[in-house]
């Protein structure tokens, strides 16, 4: 029998792993409306729990807003690698002829595009029942939507590395959160800057800088930590 | 000259080589932090505005400083460990870990009890404090990956991971706090940085910080060749050891 | 060009014990090498080093004289390794699972292809059904129906006969002495007697330790 020459073809790869999670999520709309409804959900416990005052609501709306995005996010992040692993096409995808990291990036992506970008979008419309001044919801979409990629990077790492526990769940929150800090001090930086007025160009620069930096590492040892994962 | 560098950090060798080590590490530990406590509590000149309570400064920072270095330690043995395989760098990251926390905690606490005269309550959201507070978290995720996983070489390799992405989100945590704390409050007193220290005050606390680093490699060895003995266990060399053979 | 796989003094160690050591194992064209041992003695750690998937502890893996580590993309795309799970996503069709798998290795394919593939392991009739729908006999099918799909010429199938019926069986032991003739090379995992005309050459694990 001849030897097979490595084809490439590492854009149809990604192009069909593009495809195949866009499948997987359409069929099973519950996960990318979960986190949409945990999102306002959570947002309506706030008022409840401190006050129904708008100018007290206003002064916190933008940390508020963050952080239920960021807890929104990671609450969808356990299932990134799980079902795949369970399944057994994890193993799979590792033994493609294909840079891992790159086939990683795509199935992150796809989280960003149907878990992050939603949530951005929706957040104006939440930022408006809790009186987040006029003038500032742009930057809260913008800044949502640069840092939730970051949070999906970072928080695959955590999800490779958690993959292969049985209950993984509150060990990759413990893990990830203290690693999202920085993109929240500098998302609801934006938008607070947005609301007194001033530049907010420094603190989007300094999101996307984040990003830059996760793109470039964070496939990279969300690899090695799939390749532990399944070891285990 | 690869096969030199294996036997160097085989654990029978570290266990015969650390064992003639630690007695003098324990007694330099112990003279340091003996003196320097008796010429920080008693000899070092009170602050001019904080009178006594500044004293705190000479557990404080070292605690804080071998809490970062001990993470930057657990990382360069983590590293080791997934490119050489080396068995003995993921001993010395499973022990400096729990140290490495105690240590974020003790600087924590005592930065907290110096906040009682200092501001009057017991917790501000200084940006040293904050950033220390996430770095146990750090430490505690750590430790609890490794424990997580059933095989002990997954959950080492795993830790290891965690501990290299910890270390490079670090200094990124750690500007992006006091960026975010000198928007929030001014900067008012910070336990640390303080204008330049007259030589009878810093001199004291370079001996405390000495001690401190001895203290931690006297512990380091001896942790390091209990867990040895415990991984160990069915070597043969082991047993000859606890008269088995 | 011919192939070969050729492992000399391997060994893995977990967790301070020693599932083998020392192990040499090689297979080529036209054999079918059966890993046997009791359970828990490292047979789907060793079918998993041998994919590459795990570093040996000690030992060496070549591909063709070349060290694996070093030709690893080459290896892979002569490889077909089917695990303990399927690998099949219960929420796609057999057609898109089998769709991925090919684009994976870089190769679009087409719908035709895949229909013969499935036809060949009975799953005419199912190739648009979402595989949840299926029993776990037709998922474990729709895995090796990736053993007709593309050509490789080295197989490792870690226990393929699992949940397969008395002719699935069949036709798959049909399918890997086919295999073999043809100039491919199987490494395997299974308590089936493997009847046929080759020689089937073992490798038994669990009783040096």
């Amino acid at each position: 029998m001849r030897l097979v020459e490595p084809r490439g073809g590492l854009v149809v790869a990604l192009v069909a792993t593009v495809r195949r999670e866009l499948t997987l999520s359409l069929r099973r709309r519950g996960e990318i409306i979960n986190p949409l409804v945990f999102f306002a959900l959570v947002i309506t416990l706030f008022p409840l729990g401190i006050s129904p005052d708008p100018e007290r609501l206003a002064a916190i709306a933008p940390g508020l807003l963050w952080v239920a995005a960021l807890l929104a996010t990671q609450l969808s992040l356990d299932a990134l690698f799980r079902g795949d692993h369970d399944d057994g096409s994890l193993e799979q995808l590792l033994l493609a002829p294909q840079p891992l990291p790159a086939l990683v990036l795509a199935k992150v992506a796809v989280h960003w595009l149907l878990t992050g970008a939603p949530l951005a979008l929706m957040a104006p419309l939440l930022g408006l029942f809790l009186s987040l001044p006029a003038g500032s919801y742009g930057v809260l979409a913008i800044s949502l939507a640069l840092g939730s990629a970051s949070l999906s990077l970072i928080g695959a790492i955590g999800a490779a590395l958690t993959v292969g526990l049985a209950r993984g769940g509150v060990l990759l929150s413990l893990l990830v959160l203290p690693l999202y800090i920085p993109v929240l001090i500098f998302g609801a930086g934006a938008v607070q800057v947005a609301i007194l007025g001033g530049d907010v160009a420094p603190w989007l620069a300094l999101l996307g800088a984040l990003l830059a930096l996760a793109l470039m590492l964070a496939p990279w040892a969300i690899a090695a930590a799939l390749r532990i994962s399944l070891n285990g | 000259m690869w096969s030199f560098v294996h036997k160097l950090v085989s654990p029978r060798t570290f266990y015969a080589i650390g064992g003639r080590l630690q007695p003098a590490l324990w007694v330099a530990a112990l003279t340091l932090l003996g003196t320097g406590s008796v010429w920080a509590l008693l000899f070092a000149p009170a602050d001019y505005q904080q009178g006594d309570s500044f004293r705190i400064l000479y557990v404080h920072v070292p605690a804080a400083i071998l809490a970062q270095s001990c993470f930057l330690l657990m990382a360069v043995a983590g590293l080791v460990f997934l490119v050489w395989k080396i068995k003995l760098a993921d001993m010395v990251a499973a022990v400096t870990a729990p140290f490495g926390a105690t240590m974020t905690f003790v600087a924590l606490f005592s930065g907290s009890v110096w906040g009682v005269p200092t501001w009057g309550t017991w917790w501000v959201w200084d940006a040293r404090l904050t950033s220390m507070l996430i770095q146990l978290f750090l430490y505690v995720g750590v430790i609890a990956l490794r424990g997580a996983f059933a095989s002990r070489d997954s959950g080492a390799r795993a830790a290891s991971v965690l501990t290299l992405v910890g270390v490079v989100n670090i200094p990124i945590i750690k500007y992006s706090v006091e960026w975010w704390n000198t928007l929030h409050q001014p900067a008012t007193f910070t336990l640390t940085e303080r204008p330049a220290m007259p030589a009878e005050m810093w001199l004291p606390l370079a001996v405390m910080l000495l001690g401190f680093y001895a203290f931690f490699a006297a512990l380091l060895v001896m942790r390091t060749r209990n867990e040895i003995l415990r991984r160990e266990s069915a070597k043969r060399w082991v047993r000859e050891l606890a008269g088995e053979g | 060009m011919t192939f070969r796989l050729e492992g000399r003094g391997l060994a893995c160690e977990r967790d301070d014990r020693w599932l083998f050591r020392g192990l040499d194992l090689s297979v080529g064209p036209g054999e079918i090498v059966r890993v046997e041992g009791p359970n828990g003695s490292g047979k789907t750690t060793l079918l998993k080093i041998l994919a590459g998937q795990l570093a040996p502890q000690a030992g060496e893996l070549a591909w063709g004289e070349r060290p694996l580590r070093r030709v690893r993309t080459e290896y892979l795309a002569n490889l077909l390794y089917l695990g303990h799970a399927p690998g099949v996503k219960t929420a796609l069709t057999a057609l898109e699972n089998l769709a991925w798998y090919q684009a994976l290795h870089g190769e679009r394919g087409d719908t035709a292809s895949r229909l013969t593939a499935l036809a060949a392991l009975g799953l005419r009739g199912f190739e648009d059904v979402p595989a949840a729908q299926l029993s776990a006999g037709q998922q474990r099918r729709i895995a090796l129906s990736r053993l007709e799909l593309t050509p490789r010429p080295l197989w490792i199938l870690d226990e393929p006969f699992t949940a397969i019926d008395r002719e699935g069986v069949a036709a798959l032991e049909a399918r890997l002495w086919a295999h073999a003739a043809a100039g491919g090379g199987v490494i395997l995992t299974t308590h089936h007697a493997l009847p046929g005309h080759g020689t089937l050459r073992r490798v038994s694990l669990g009783e040096a330790a």
